[in-house]
Formats: structure tokens, sequence, C-alpha cells
């Protein structure tokens, strides 16, 4: 569904050269759900720009749906939809006669676009508010309205760019009911862009982990954490000396009187490193493993945390 | 084509909804000139006498510049919003995009100027109909010119939209001021009269008056004529350009 090789785009800023993304290579199947994941200025959008026509590559080519986005932009354009990371819904306009518009737009007749309009009001549950302008819409049902936009034409595949931020938890939720309804009912092959990373772990098969323009990680979100993170060991002691000889035995430094340390599995882990310690002489006061979180994947390959300088705009 | 012309009736449909479902609005955009119609015109006709002749066609042309800028502005809230990037993502045409837009602002202009000159009919303003329809052939094609060059200052203003802004407060006034549509330029003095003379609006302007006095072959038209074909064409040229580098 979307086949990129070297995928570049620069930008010239100020006579400065900015290469916002740098070689993208990336196969994407048919029905796949992938999260898009990296910090502000990763180039995410810059890559999700480029793969809905809206910037032409630098270099490296881009074929998505069957089509080239450089040399075939219409066919490209008939087959994705997009919801993108501002409103799509103009302020002046109510959300039915936009959805018309959007309908038409992508060649439907009028009458094919008022039914099928009011079809997606009912499916993202927007039916009453049909006649109302975008302004008087909770961020939820902007977005909700947004997502219905993106699908007039029945879409094989969707790019949402960031389509929860921003809102309040419970409309995060909801948001996803309803990303996750469509991919049941229609198979749609979904590749999204989000900031959440807990969002990106439960919700996409995929993950690709973009940073300074290059893809630096790719896979479910599991096998990410195993690979490259691990499970971590917790444990407290009752004195920062006991710590330090617990931290030695498990090659892991001590802050105060708590040690973690990184393990391929830490419930089987555990057991032995609990015996060990005592046989150390070491009382260790309280122990607790837990699995890795995405954050840790990106501190393992960056040395930076993800939350750090992520601050949703 | 027949895609470029179902799409450009898409635009213009998405365009003149809001107007149609609330058709006071279009009033409330002719605040500016209807004031101008009745309380500086009224003033005016008080002070000089009969000078609804020569005033109407100066308020035709103030709202053609007005006017066109406010298209301007609604692309502009459409840029700095999603709508633009939505509709760019889709496969309808851009010059479309472009013409469908234009077509809505010279609808929108010859709808307020008829109703402005129906106005002014019971104030004494006198028809002559040949002149009436050449001069809104006119207003309707610098309607476009400088709606489209006003479509490029937003698309160039994008995304926080100051440039848009400042052009358009700084020079709509001047301009307006600099063309003799409120006063004759004649009363003032020479360093006006020469930057009046640079202004293309000033020819617009007098090319108006002479057509609604039914002076049709006055030599002011073809001035006029001249000035207002260097606007529109100049207006879709580098419209279309900027619309179809993408925004």
């Amino acid at each position: 569904m979307i086949h990129t090789r070297g995928l570049t785009r620069v930008f010239k800023v100020k006579k400065q050269t900015v290469e916002a993304v740098r070689g993208i290579d990336l196969d994407v199947e048919t029905g796949q759900l992938v999260a898009f994941l990296g910090p502000n200025g990763a180039g995410k959008s810059t890559t999700l720009r480029m793969l809905t026509t809206l910037l032409p590559p630098t270099s490296g080519t881009a074929t998505v749906a069957g089509h080239d986005v450089a040399r075939e932009p219409a066919k490209v354009r008939a087959r994705i939809g997009y919801v993108g990371q501002k409103n799509g819904a103009g302020e002046n306009f109510r959300a039915r006669d936009e959805l018309v518009v959007q309908g038409r737009a992508y060649g439907l007749t009028t009458a094919q676009a008022r039914e099928r309009a009011d079809e997606l009001l009912d499916l993202l549950d927007l039916g009453p508010l049909a006649q109302r302008k975008p302004g008087t819409l909770s961020g939820g049902q902007r977005r909700r309205l947004d997502i219905a936009l993106g699908l007039i034409h029945r879409p094989e595949l969707l790019f949402l760019d960031e389509p929860s931020t921003g809102l309040d938890p419970q409309s995060r939720a909801d948001i996803w009911t309803h990303i996750l309804r469509l991919r049941e009912a229609y198979g749609t092959t979904l590749f999204l862009t989000t900031h959440y990373l807990e969002e990106a772990d439960s919700m996409a098969e995929r993950v690709v982990i973009i940073d300074n323009g290059r893809i630096i990680a790719d896979g479910t979100a599991a096998k990410l954490k195993n690979d490259l993170a691990g499970d971590q060991i917790t444990i407290t002691t009752n004195t920062a000396q006991e710590a330090e000889t617990a931290a030695r035995i498990g090659e892991a430094t001590a802050e105060g009187t708590t040690v973690r340390l990184r393990v391929p599995n830490a419930a089987a882990a555990l057991p032995e490193y609990l015996r060990t310690l005592e046989a150390a002489g070491v009382k260790v006061a309280t122990a607790e493993t837990s699995r890795p979180t995405l954050d840790d994947v990106f501190l393992a390959l960056t040395g930076r945390s993800l939350t750090d300088d992520d601050i949703p705009a | 084509m027949t895609t470029f012309l179902r799409d450009t009736a898409t635009v213009f449909t998405r365009e003149i909804t809001p107007s149609i479902r609330e058709p006071m609005g279009l009033l409330f955009d002719m605040g500016q000139p209807l004031l101008f119609l009745f309380l500086f015109g009224s003033l005016l006709d008080g002070a000089v006498g009969s000078t609804w002749q020569w005033f109407v066609p100066g308020i035709l042309v103030m709202m053609c510049l007005s006017g066109p800028m406010a298209a301007g502005y609604t692309l502009l809230v459409d840029l700095i919003g999603g709508s633009m990037e939505r509709m760019l993502v889709s496969p309808m045409n851009r010059t479309a995009m472009l013409v469908g837009r234009t077509m809505k602002t010279m609808v929108v202009l010859l709808a307020q100027a008829v109703l402005i000159i129906v106005l002014a009919l019971p104030l004494g303003f006198q028809l002559h109909p040949a002149g009436v329809l050449a001069g809104l052939a006119m207003l309707v094609a610098l309607g476009v010119g400088l709606g489209a060059l006003s479509f490029v200052l937003a698309i160039k203003s994008a995304p926080d939209g100051t440039l848009f802004y400042i052009v358009t407060q700084v020079l709509l006034f001047p301009l307006l001021l600099l063309s003799g549509v409120l006063l004759p330029m004649d009363a003032g003095p020479g360093w006006l009269r020469v930057i009046g003379n640079l202004n293309p609006i000033t020819y617009i302007v007098d090319a108006q008056r002479a057509l609604f006095a039914g002076d049709l072959t006055n030599l002011s038209v073809l001035y006029g004529t001249a000035a207002t074909l260097v606007v529109a064409v100049g207006g879709l040229v580098l419209g279309n350009r900027a619309m179809r580098q993408g925004v």
C-alpha cells in the first residue's frame, strides 16, 4: 500500500539547508495499522505530507496506493483519505455542507454525496450536529467530523496526522473506538502519527520510530520493547550501602536506596536476583518488575526521552 | 475539462452557500459603502449639489476594492485552518479552486453593485443602461483581478497572515483616497494629483464616471479599460501560478 525508497525532503530556511527527512525506506502492507512515532521536528509530518502529495519529495520515490506521488499525484489523491493536524471543516460552513462538498470533490454526484454525508454523520455519531458550524462543536466532535471528511470516498488508505492530540482522555478513547471500528468494518489501511506513546503501544500493530529524519526502529511494540529496552526490575533497600552492593551484583547503578536493572525477562530473573542478594547479606525492602514502555525504547535508541521535548503543540 | 467545470462548480457552491443561507451577511458586508453613499454622499450633495451621478460610480469602485480583499481573507482563514489542506489532498483541480472562489466574489459583487444602484435611484441617480452594463462589466473584471491578487497575498501570508493584514490595511485606504473616489482630485495640490495619476484606480474611477454618465466614447473609458485589464490579467496569471505551486 505504501512503498518508499530513499524518500528525502530538504528545506531551505534563510539560506541554510535543513534535511527534514533523510532517505526513508518504508513498506506498509494492505490492512496494517501503523503508528509513526517521533519527537517534534523528527520529520513525521513532512513524511506524511510527501505521502499525501502535499509536498513534492526532494529525492527518492514513494508509491502510495499503487501510484507514484510525484508522477501521478491525482491518482494517489483519489485513493487516499487524509485527516490533517488541523480541523478540515471550514469555520463558516455547516458540517453537512462540508461533507457534501467533500464528496463532490472526490467525484460523487450531489445526490450520492448527500447520501454518503448522512451515512457518515450517522457512523460517527454526528447526526444531531449536521447543521452546526465547526466553531460550535467540542474538540472531540470536530475531530470526528474531520475523520468523516477523510472517509467520504471510502479510501483504501487513511492517513491521520495526530488524530487525538489536544483531546481530553474521554474524547481520545472515543476517537479510537471509531478508528478501530472503521478498520474492523472496512479493512482500511491506517497510517497515523501520534505523540501519545501509550496509544501507539496499545493500538498499533506496527510502530515506526523516526528521529532526526531517519527511521530508527520498526516492528511491533512488543518486539521493539523486548529487543531494544527489556524489562525492568526495581528494588529498594533500607540503606544506601546495601543498594550499592545490590547494584554491583546486578551490574546496575544505585540511586539512593533504589536500584533499577534491565533484564530480558524480569519475572524469571527476579527470584534468582533476590536469592543472590540474600546470600550477599542485602535485605531487600521492596521489589517489583515492570514491562518497558516505548519511551524506554526511544531512550535506549537515542539516549533521550520522547516525552522530554514532546509537548503537543 | 469536464472535471475542471465540475470542480469549479463545487468550489463555487461551497463558497456561495453561506451567503445564500444568511443573505443578511451580504448587506453587512456592504455597511461601509452604504454609509458612504447615504451619509457622505448626502453631505456632498448638499454642499456641492447634484453629485450623485459623480459619486455613485466611485462608491461602486470602493466596494470593488474591499469585496475582493475580503475574498482573500476567506481563503486565508481556510489556509490557517485545515480546510484548504483538506481540499488540496483531494483530486480537485487546482485552478478550479481559484476560479470557483473568484466566481463567488464576482456574483456577490454584482449583486451588491446592483443593489447600490437601485438604492441610489430615488436619490436622483440617473440610469444610462448601456453605460451601466459596460460599467458593471468593468467592475466585475476588476473584481476578478483584485480577488486573484488577494488570493496570492493570502497564500504568501499563510500560515500567520500578518502580511495579509498589513498590506490590506495599509494599501486599501490610500488607494481609495488617492483615486478621487470621495472628492475630486482636481481640488488637490499638484503633488497629490501626480500621485493620483500613478494610481491605476484613478483611471478606473474616471472611466466608471464617464460610463455611468452614458458617455461611452470618452477617452477615460479606454484608459480605465486598460488599467482594468492589467489588474485582471496580472491577477489571474499570478493567482493561477500561486495555486499550482502548491500552498
